[in-house]
């Protein structure tokens, strides 16, 4: 065992692109939870992202216009749930499922001829003096710039929802769609709205996965990401702080398994390959075990239809 | 029409389908990962491409990618049996009960399974010396690292990967007394995202040389970005990524064996047998070491595979000590294939390895 040879700055750098994808996914679905809606399609519009974003970025040469497809392409799935489930009324949890397992399915169809090629390079920060402090240089300013574009997306989601009408708005939707109605506002719209939000979140996460953290395309890569993602707006009780702890520490886990594996500590294999999982479940049964805590914070319309004539 | 005559006509229809199917020899592939993975799997296609080429209208040919070890396995198998293959290749570890099973099942129908051991009347099972091939990857990574650490991503812990460590970890000792090897098991064949997660990790603990025993270029690509880093191709050339970081690769060629295991079924020949064929057979082969290796160091990892090649070098000769400093081969000694401390069933790592086999 030599745990001297972890070095905590390469490490937190790392586990910082390793979030990356489940913190776009899961600021994106806080939203859509926010707004009253549960969408448990993440991982299917995460995967439909990375494959459309790579394979717009091999098309294109161009990262930036993979990443853009990318959220294109999430945000297009996002609306077959959109339609179902605020117009056609469908069961919000039977309607994510099934975009789930659609995603994967056409992922994997889209994707047959990308298996095993290279995408293009997407771009670095490197700034020519700040990127070369020792510590703070590599933790902070060099990383891809998805890195920081998540990160912008986190402050910007908390901004919009605590100090903006807009904001206001969708919680008013998300807490009580009725009340939300009977003062102008369009319920259906602001969620659909905010589905869409979360598509493109999702697929920009799937993005960063195909195109920034692997980088390729390989059938199913998201390996349950989107799950995680969906766990971490639970864990974070539905706020955008705290999806980027959450996010953050799920990242940290998987990444320090590899390193301690790396570092010759005899624990078995299986045991660090299952933490990440494990950490979600105990996360989620602290939070419920505090029941009325996590349901004061979880909007009240949460899964719930709406439907204007009642 | 009414439902007699319906069904008498589908019989006949079928009968006569089947009698044209007959005429050509149906050759069934298994793969565990993707035909386009660009390592293990797309060798093996190689291989099938090349009966197709060889036989032409005679032979037919089908194959199912990313088929999961384990039960799925044998529903596959199943499957293409029912469909009426003749020869069916299943080209990995994993593979091996399941192969058995469905063998049990079509006594009719041949069975080859790659890099197993459990044969039976209509099962043969093949296999590359791959370890040869590791040795010449320890001799060029030895020379080249200037960290001294070599990381390792480990698929499985079976006997075949273990041998490919023991035999790169020696040969790199013999050329650089301070090596150290870090291995980390990925726990799986073909995963990009967890491949290039364990490349980084080792290169963040300082690994200049990354070997691989899994099938993506994901290690590869992780090394490339990287920067300083080398690393060899895994069961296909992986020439993409030359001539740095890939500076090397071993290649698994399976063609030539697809072909003769082929024409013994078409011609009535084909009797079980195990097959362990190295690079004098043609079977594996060394990559082209690219220009990043200097030419003395290119040299005599050349000298290494063609005497390795020619058979006047064994990979494991002694003397050799398990990890635990008992004796496993006295001096002179080479290693026998089976048997106890065989190769066949090698779990154990050799002396000057850190960490332990998982179980």
């Amino acid at each position: 065992m030599d745990l001297s040879s972890i070095s905590p700055t390469l490490l937190v750098a790392s586990l910082m692109v390793a979030a990356t994808p489940i913190l776009l996914a899961a600021i994106g679905e806080l939203v859509v939870e926010k707004s009253g809606v549960l969408n448990l399609g993440v991982e299917g519009m995460m995967i439909i992202g990375a494959i459309a974003g790579f394979a717009a970025a091999v098309g294109t040469g161009s990262p930036i216009i993979g990443f853009l497809c990318a959220a294109l392409g999430g945000a297009a799935l996002s609306l077959i749930f959109a339609l179902l489930t605020q117009f056609f009324l469908s069961n919000q949890v039977a309607t994510g499922l099934a975009l789930t397992l659609f995603g994967l399915g056409l992922s994997a169809l889209m994707g047959q001829s990308y298996i095993g090629i290279k995408p293009p390079a997407s771009t670095k920060l490197d700034l020519p003096v700040i990127s070369d402090i020792p510590i703070l240089g590599p933790v902070l300013f060099s990383h891809d710039v998805s890195v920081y574009v998540a990160l912008a997306l986190v402050a910007e989601v908390w901004w919009f929802l605590k100090y903006t009408r807009g904001g206001l708005i969708l919680r008013a939707v998300g807490e009580s769609h009725d009340a939300a109605h009977a003062l102008g506002y369009k319920v259906v719209k602001v969620r659909i709205m905010a589905i869409m939000f979360g598509g493109a979140c999702a697929g920009l996460g799937g993005a960063a996965l195909s195109l920034v953290r692997v980088p390729q395309w390989t059938e199913g890569m998201t390996a349950g990401a989107g799950w995680i993602a969906l766990a971490i707006v639970v864990f974070a009780s539905w706020k955008p702080a705290r999806v980027l702890l959450g996010a953050y520490l799920f990242g940290g886990v998987a990444v320090l398994q590899l390193n301690l594996q790396a570092a010759g500590v005899s624990i078995p294999v299986e045991y660090l390959s299952m933490s990440p999982y494990l950490i979600t479940i105990i996360v989620l049964v602290v939070m419920s075990a505090h029941r009325n805590k996590a349901a004061l914070n979880a909007p009240a319309a949460l899964g719930r239809a709406f439907h204007a004539s009642r | 029409m009414n439902m007699k005559t319906i069904l008498a006509s589908a019989a006949l229809v079928m009968t006569a389908a089947t009698g044209a199917l007959a005429e050509k020899t149906k050759v069934g592939f298994v793969y565990v990962g993707p035909v386009g993975d660009g390592g293990w799997t797309y060798e093996h296609d190689q291989g099938r491409k090349a009966v197709v080429e060889a036989f032409g209208d005679k032979v037919e040919t089908i194959y199912v990618e990313n088929v999961p070890e384990g039960p799925d396995a044998e529903r596959v198998m199943t499957d293409m049996a029912l469909k009426g293959a003749d020869l069916i290749f299943t080209t990995s570890f994993g593979y091996m009960d399941p192969t058995i099973n469905v063998a049990t099942k079509f006594p009719n129908v041949k069975f080859e399974h790659a890099t197993g051991y459990k044969q039976a009347d209509n099962v043969s099972v093949y296999s590359a010396r791959f370890y040869e091939g590791r040795a010449v990857q320890g001799h060029i990574a030895g020379h080249m690292t200037k960290s001294n650490i070599i990381g390792y991503i480990g698929s499985f812990p079976i006997p075949e990967v273990i041998r490919g460590i023991n035999s790169a970890y020696i040969h790199a000792k013999a050329v650089n007394p301070d090596v150290q090897f870090k291995i980390v098991w990925a726990y799986t064949w073909f995963d990009p995202t967890k491949e290039a997660d364990a490349a980084k990790v080792l290169i963040e603990q300082g690994a200049d040389v990354v070997l691989q025993h899994t099938d993506s270029t994901a290690p590869q690509a992780a090394a490339q970005a990287a920067g300083n880093v080398i690393t060899f191709g895994q069961a296909s050339d992986m020439a993409a990524y030359g001539p740095m970081p890939r500076v090397s690769s071993i290649i698994d060629d399976w063609a030539p064996y697809y072909i003769a295991r082929t024409k013994a079924v078409m011609d009535g020949t084909w009797t079980s047998t195990s097959t362990w064929d190295g690079i004098g057979a043609g079977m594996g082969g060394i990559g082209k070491i690219s220009s990043a290796v200097p030419a003395d160091i290119k040299a005599s990892a050349e000298a290494l595979r063609d005497s390795l090649a020619n058979g006047s070098y064994h990979a494991f000769t002694g003397p050799l000590n398990k990890q635990d400093g008992s004796t496993w081969l006295a001096a002179d000694e080479t290693a026998s294939d089976y048997g106890d401390g065989g190769l066949a069933g090698m779990n154990f790592y050799l002396e000057g390895i850190e960490g332990d086999v998982p179980n």
